[in-house]
C-alpha cells in the first residue's frame, strides 16, 4: 500500500496537508468529503458522475493529470466560478503520480 | 387545508415508501415536493442509471424503482403537492402541525415525517449582476408556463437536454428564440440536438456558442443582455425574457430554520427508536437525517420509514394497539376498496 501527500486548501482558505491511499479506487472529491474538509451537502452530490460540479477544484501544480472526458468538459462549461485550472475533483483518480499535489475548493455554488 | 394522518416532505424513495408501510396501518399519508415529478434524487439526477444495492433487485433503474414504489403505494392513496417548497411548520393548540408551501398551500397532520433527503431540489441560478432583481420580471429558472412566452422573444441559456428541449418547444411558441451555450457542444438526447440543428438551419432558432450571459439591463422590466464571447467585444442583445436552464440542486432550504438539531447538514434524530427530531411528532427519515453510524442509502430509508410509522401510529391513535402483521398472511387493504392477498391453497382429496 503506498499513501499520496494531497495540498487542499478548503473553501475558507485553510490548507490540509492529508495522505491519501493510492489503492482504495478513490478520487479527489472522496478524499475531501472523507476529510471533511468541505460541509457534508456541499460536495459529491452527485455522487462523483460528473453531474453537478459541487466537486471543481483548482489545480495548483503542474501535475501531469488524466484527460478531462466528455462529460467533465460537459458539465465545467454549466459550473459556475470556472478557471482555466479548473477541474472536476470526482474525475481525478488518487494514483501515486499525483503524490504532492495542490488544490484549492472552488467556491460553493 | 389539505389534512392527512402523516404529512410527508419529500417525494423521495423514502416518502413513497413511507406511504405503503402508513397504509398498511390504515395511516393516510399526503406528500409535499418542490419538484414537479415523484422519486427524488433517483428521478431528477439518475433516473435513466442502474442501481444494484437494492434488496431483491440484482439490478434496477432508477426511474423504474420509482415507477414501482408509486405502484407498490397506489391502493394507499396518497395526495401530492408537487413543485412546491414547504416552507414554515407551527405546531397546532391541539398538537398537530400546520405546515406551508411557498405558494401558500396548508397541510395539516398529527404527524411529520421528513424525507427530504439532500434538501428540496432548487434551480441552479447564474452568478449575473441584478440577476434576482430581474427575476420574475424577465428572468426565470423553470418554465411553468410556455404561453407566457407567446410572441415574445427569449433567450435559453444552458447545455443539457431541458435547455434544448424548451428551445424546440419555444420556437412554436416565441416570435424569437436565442440558445446560449458556453459550449459548441450540447450534453443531451442526439434526437434533441439534431432538431436544434435543424431549426437553427431553418433560422427559427439563434444559436450563439461558445458564449455567455454577462449583464442584464431594464429599468423595471428586463429589456436587453450582454452576451459575451470569448475574446470578442460583447454584444447587446434586446430580449423580452431570459431563461437560464443550468439544472437542479438540492438545499436544506427553510427546515434548517425549524429548530431542530441540525448536525453536518442533516437532522439528528433518535435511531435508537424510531426516527424522532428534538420536536416530538416530527421525524426525519432517509437522506436527511443523521446519527452515529448512518448511511445515505435507499434501503437504509425503506427501514428507518417502516420503524418511523409505528410510532406515528402511537401518536395518532395513544389509546389503540397496532398489531403487527405479515403482508402475505394478512394481505393488503386499499383505501381504494382493492384487496390484495394470498391465493388460498387447495384442498381436494384424491380419488
Ligand atoms: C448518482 C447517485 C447514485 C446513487 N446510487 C445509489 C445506490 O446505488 N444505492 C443506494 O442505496 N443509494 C444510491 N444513491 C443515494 C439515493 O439516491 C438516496 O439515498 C435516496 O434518493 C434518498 O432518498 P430520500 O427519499 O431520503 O431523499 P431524496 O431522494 O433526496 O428525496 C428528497 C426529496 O425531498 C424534497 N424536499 C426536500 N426538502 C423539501 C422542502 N422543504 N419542500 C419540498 N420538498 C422538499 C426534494 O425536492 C427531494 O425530491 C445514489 C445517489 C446518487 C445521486
Ligand atoms: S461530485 Fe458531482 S461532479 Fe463531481
Amino acid at each position: 500500500m503506498l499513501d499520496i501527500t494531497l495540498h487542499i486548501t478548503d473553501r475558507d482558505g485553510m490548507t490540509h496537508e492529508v495522505q491519501a491511499p493510492t489503492d482504495m479506487v478513490m478520487n479527489v472529491m472522496e478524499v475531501v468529503k472523507g476529510f471533511e474538509l468541505a460541509p457534508e451537502g456541499t460536495i459529491g452530490i452527485c455522487g462523483g458522475m460528473a453531474m453537478c460540479a459541487s466537486c471543481q477544484c483548482y489545480i495548483e501544480s503542474d501535475h501531469i493529470l488524466p484527460q478531462q472526458s466528455d462529460d467533465e468538459l460537459a458539465m465545467l462549461s454549466e459550473a459556475f466560478f470556472v478557471k482555466s485550472n479548473s477541474r472536476l475533483g470526482c474525475q481525478i483518480q488518487i494514483t501515486e503520480e499525483l503524490d504532492g499535489l495542490r488544490l484549492t475548493l472552488a467556491p460553493e455554488e | 387545508m389539505i389534512q392527512s394522518d402523516i404529512l410527508i416532505i419529500g417525494a423521495g424513495p423514502t416518502g413513497l415508501f413511507t406511504v405503503f408501510e402508513a397504509g398498511l396501518l390504515k395511516l393516510r399519508c399526503h406528500l409535499i415536493d418542490a419538484l414537479v415529478q415523484p422519486g427524488g434524487q433517483c428521478a431528477e439526477i439518475y433516473p435513466k442509471k442502474p442501481i444494484y444495492d437494492i434488496p431483491g433487485f440484482p439490478e434496477i433503474l432508477a426511474g423504474d424503482l420509482v415507477n414501482n414504489l408509486m405502484e407498490q403505494c397506489k391502493q394507499f392513496e396518497p395526495g401530492f403537492t408537487l413543485g412546491e417548497r414547504a416552507e414554515t411548520i407551527e405546531k397546532q393548540q391541539d398538537g398537530s402541525f400546520v405546515v406551508t408551501t411557498d405558494k401558500g398551500t396548508k397541510h395539516q397532520a398529527k404527524v411529520v415525517a421528513i424525507a427530504g433527503g439532500l434538501g428540496s431540489f432548487e434551480p441552479r441560478k447564474p452568478l449575473i449582476d441584478n440577476i434576482e432583481f430581474y427575476e420574475n420580471k424577465g428572468v426565470a429558472f423553470a418554465i411553468k408556463d410556455p404561453e407566457m412566452y407567446r410572441n415574445k422573444s427569449v433567450v435559453l441559456a444552458g447545455g443539457g437536454d431541458s435547455a434544448l428541449d424548451w428551445a424546440v418547444y419555444l420556437s412554436n411558441v416565441a416570435s424569437k428564440v436565442t440558445l446560449i451555450h458556453r459550449r459548441n457542444e450540447f450534453r443531451g438526447a442526439l434526437d434533441s440536438v439534431e432538431k436544434v440543428q435543424n431549426l437553427k438551419q431553418q433560422g427559427l432558432i439563434d444559436l450563439i456558442t461558445p458564449a455567455e450571459v454577462t449583464g442584464l439591463e431594464g429599468s423595471s422590466h428586463l429589456e436587453a443582455i450582454t452576451i459575451q464571447k470569448e475574446d470578442e467585444t460583447p454584444i447587446r442583445l434586446q430580449t423580452d425574457a431570459l431563461i437560464p436552464l443550468f439544472g437542479l440542486t438540492p438545499k436544506l432550504g427553510p427546515i434548517a430554520n425549524w429548530g431542530l438539531d441540525i448536525e453536518k447538514n442533516a437532522i439528528k434524530v433518535d435511531n435508537t427508536l424510531d426516527y424522532q427530531t428534538n420536536i416530538p411528532g416530527v421525524f426525519a427519515i432517509g437522506d436527511v437525517n443523521t446519527y452515529p453510524g448512518k448511511l445515505k442509502l435507499i434501503l437504509c430509508g425503506f427501514h428507518e420509514a417502516t420503524l418511523m410509522c409505528q410510532s406515528a401510529y402511537k401518536i395518532i391513535h395513544p389509546n389503540r394497539k397496532s398489531i403487527f402483521k405479515y403482508t402475505t398472511v394478512s394481505g393488503v387493504d386499499g383505501f381504494d376498496g382493492t384487496r390484495k392477498e394470498a391465493p388460498k391453497s387447495i384442498i381436494k382429496s384424491i380419488d
